[in-house]
C-alpha cells in the first residue's frame, strides 16, 4: 500500500508530466511501436488470413504456424533480433512483428471460413467477383472475429512493447528499466500502472469497434433481436466496397 | 433457347446427380421439372449459370455453349431465385434487391427506386425494404428471393422451388403473380418444384424426373394429366388420387364437377 502511495505519488509529480522522458511522450512512444508493430503485422497477416479463409487451403499451415509462434520467449527474441540487427528499435519492432502476426492471421482465416458457404455460393450465383465475394461478403460478415484478432494482437504488443525498452531507450518500459536498475520501486510501478491504463483503454476502444462491426455487419438479429425503425429507416447509403 | 445436350454430372464424390439429360426450354417459355428430392433438379439448373460444370455434355443458351461465356457476366444475365433464398445478411432488402444492377453500375439510388417497385411486385410491404433478411419469415425472404432475381431485368430465370417455404395460400397467389409477370414480360423460365400442383399450375410444360435427371415423362400439363407414360408418373402425379379422379354429375339441370371421395368442387360452364 505504501509503495502503491509512492507510485501515485510519482505519477503526480508536474516533473514527470514533461521533457522528453517525460509520461506522455513515452506514452506517444509506446502507442507509436504498437501501432507500427500492429501495423505491419496486419499487412502481412490479414492478406494471408484473407486469401486462406476465402480458399479454405492451407489452413494446416495457420495452425502449425500460430501454434509456433506462441511457444517463441518473446524476449529470447529479442536478444536474438538485437544480436542480429544490433541494438535498438528495429530488434524491438521485428520482434513486436512476429508476436503479433500470429493473432491476427488466425482471426481473420478464422473469421472469413466461419462465413456461412451458402451465403457465399449465393453471392457468386447472382454474379459477384472473386474480390467482391472477399470484400463485399466475406469481410463484411467476418469483421467482428478479424477485429477480435487485431484486439488480441494489440494487446500483446502494448504488453510486451515495455521490453523495447530493454535494448532501446524507448516507450514506457523506460521507467520499468530504469526503476529497477536504480531500485526505485515507485517508479517501475508506476510505469506498469501506465502500461495497464493504456492497455485498458485500448481494450475498451476495440471492444467498441467490435461491437460496432457486429451490430453494422453480422446478423443484426443477434445484436438487434427486433426490428428498429429508428435505425435502419434512417441508415445513409451504405459505403459497401462494392459499389 | 435453353439447350441441355445428354448432360451429365458426377459430382467428386461418385455421386451421380445427372445422366444423359437432354432438353429444349424455348424462348420465353415456363419449364418446370419436377421430381421428388435429390433427384437433380437443383443440379441441372445449377450448370445452366456454371454453379455447376457438366462432368459430360453441353449446356447451350440461344446455341452458345454457357461453358465458353465468362462465368460472371453470365450469372449476371441470367436471374436464379436459390432455394433456400441466398440472401446476403448483412444487406437489408433492398440493397439485396438492387445487388446485380448494383454490380452492373446502375446508380444506387435508381436501383434502389427500382427495388422498392420489385418489392410491391411480389407482394410485399414496401416497409420491409429496410428491414434485414434476419427480420423476415422464410417465405418473406423467398419473395425478396425472385424480387432479386427479377431486378435486372434478364431473359431467363432459374427459379429452384421459390415457393418452398410460403404456405399454401401465398403459395397459390405468388403463382398467380408469377404467371402475370411471365404473361407480361415472356422471360425464358426453368422452374424446379416437387410439387406437382405447382408443377401443373405454371408450366407450359412439365418434366417428370426420376433419380438421377432421367426423364421419366415431358409433355404440357393436360398431356401428363391425360396420359401418363408409366405408374411412375402416374403415381407421381397422384393421378389416382381422389382429387384428381373428376366426374360429372347433373344435378337441378347443371352439370357438377365431384371428385373421387364424392364432393362437389364445381360448376361446368356450358
Ligand atoms: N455439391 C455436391 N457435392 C456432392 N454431391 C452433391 C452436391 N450437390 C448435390 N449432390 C448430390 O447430387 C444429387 C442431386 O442433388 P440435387 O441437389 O440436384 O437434387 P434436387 O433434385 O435439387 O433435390 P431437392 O429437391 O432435395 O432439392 C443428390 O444425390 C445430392 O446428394
Ligand atoms: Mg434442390
Amino acid at each position: 500500500m505504501n509503495l502503491f502511495m509512492e507510485a501515485l505519488a510519482w505519477l503526480g509529480d508536474p516533473a514527470h508530466w514533461s521533457g522528453g522522458g517525460g509520461i506522455p511522450t513515452r506514452i506517444l512512444q509506446h502507442l507509436a511501436i504498437t501501432a507500427a508493430a500492429v501495423g505491419i503485422a496486419g499487412a502481412i497477416a490479414l492478406p494471408a488470413g484473407i486469401l486462406i479463409g476465402h480458399t479454405r487451403r492451407g489452413a494446416g499451415l495457420i495452425g502449425a504456424l500460430s501454434g509456433a509462434a506462441r511457444a517463441i520467449p518473446t524476449l529470447g527474441l529479442l536478444t536474438l533480433f538485437g544480436l542480429a540487427f544490433g541494438i535498438g528499435l528495429k530488434a524491438s519492432l521485428v520482434a513486436l512483428v512476429v508476436l503479433a502476426v500470429p493473432s491476427i492471421l488466425a482471426g481473420s482465416y478464422a473469421g472469413i471460413q466461419a462465413v456461412d458457404a451458402a451465403t457465399v455460393s449465393a453471392a457468386k450465383a447472382v454474379g459477384m467477383r472473386p474480390s467482391q465475394v472477399i470484400f463485399g461478403v466475406e469481410l463484411p460478415l467476418a469483421s467482428p472475429v478479424v477485429i477480435g484478432g487485431i484486439r488480441a494482437a494489440t494487446l500483446q504488443v502494448v504488453a510486451t512493447a515495455t521490453l523495447a525498452a530493454y535494448i532501446a531507450d524507448f516507450g514506457l518500459g523506460r521507467y520499468l528499466f530504469s526503476g529497477l536498475k536504480s531500485r526505485d520501486y515507485a517508479q517501475m510501478l508506476a510505469g506498469a500502472l501506465l502500461v495497464a491504463a493504456l492497455a485498458l483503454a485500448l481494450e475498451l476502444a476495440f471492444a467498441a469497434a467490435q461491437r460496432y462491426a457486429a451490430s453494422r455487419h453480422a446478423a443484426p438479429a443477434r445484436s438487434a433481436g427486433l426490428f428498429r425503425s429508428d435505425r435502419t429507416d434512417t441508415r445513409p447509403a451504405q459505403k459497401g466496397p462494392t459499389s | 433457347m435453353i439447350e441441355f445436350e445428354s448432360v451429365s454430372k458426377t459430382y467428386p464424390g461418385g455421386t451421380v446427380a445427372v445422366r444423359e439429360f437432354s432438353l429444349q426450354v424455348p424462348s420465353h417459355r415456363t419449364v418446370v421439372l419436377v421430381g421428388s428430392s435429390g433427384s437433380g433438379k437443383s443440379t441441372l439448373l445449377q450448370m445452366v449459370n456454371r454453379m455447376a460444370e457438366p462432368t459430360g455434355g453441353r449446356v447451350l443458351i440461344d446455341g452458345d455453349d454457357v461453358a465458353g461465356r465468362d462465368a460472371v457476366a453470365l450469372r449476371r444475365s441470367i436471374g436464379y431465385v436459390l432455394q433456400h433464398g441466398g440472401l446476403l445478411p448483412h444487406r437489408t432488402v433492398l440493397d439485396n434487391i438492387a445487388t446485380v444492377p448494383v454490380l452492373n453500375r446502375t446508380p444506387r439510388r435508381r436501383a434502389r427506386i427500382q427495388a422498392a417497385e420489385l418489392l410491391e411486385r411480389v407482394g410485399l410491404d414496401e416497409s420491409l425494404g429496410t428491414r434485414y433478411p434476419s427480420q423476415l419469415s422464410g417465405g418473406q425472404q423467398q419473395r425478396v428471393g425472385v424480387a432479386r432475381a427479377l431486378a435486372a431485368d434478364p431473359n431467363i430465370l432459374l427459379m429452384d422451388e421459390p415457393f418452398g417455404a410460403v404456405d399454401p395460400i401465398v403459395r397459390r397467389e405468388l403463382q398467380a403473380e408469377l404467371a402475370r409477370i411471365q404473361a407480361d414480360l415472356g422471360k425464358t423460365i426453368v422452374f424446379v418444384t416437387h410439387d406437382v400442383d405447382e408443377a401443373l399450375r405454371l408450366g407450359d410444360e412439365v418434366v417428370v424426373l426420376r433419380r438421377h435427371g432421367v426423364i421419366a415423362q415431358r409433355g404440357t400439363p393436360a398431356q401428363i394429366l391425360a396420359a401418363p407414360a408409366d405408374d411412375f408418373v402416374r403415381d407421381f402425379i397422384g393421378a389416382d388420387r381422389d382429387e384428381r379422379r373428376l366426374t360429372v354429375e347433373r344435378i337441378d339441370g347443371r352439370d357438377i364437377a365431384v371428385d373421387g371421395t364424392g364432393r362437389p368442387i364445381g360448376v361446368l360452364d356450358s
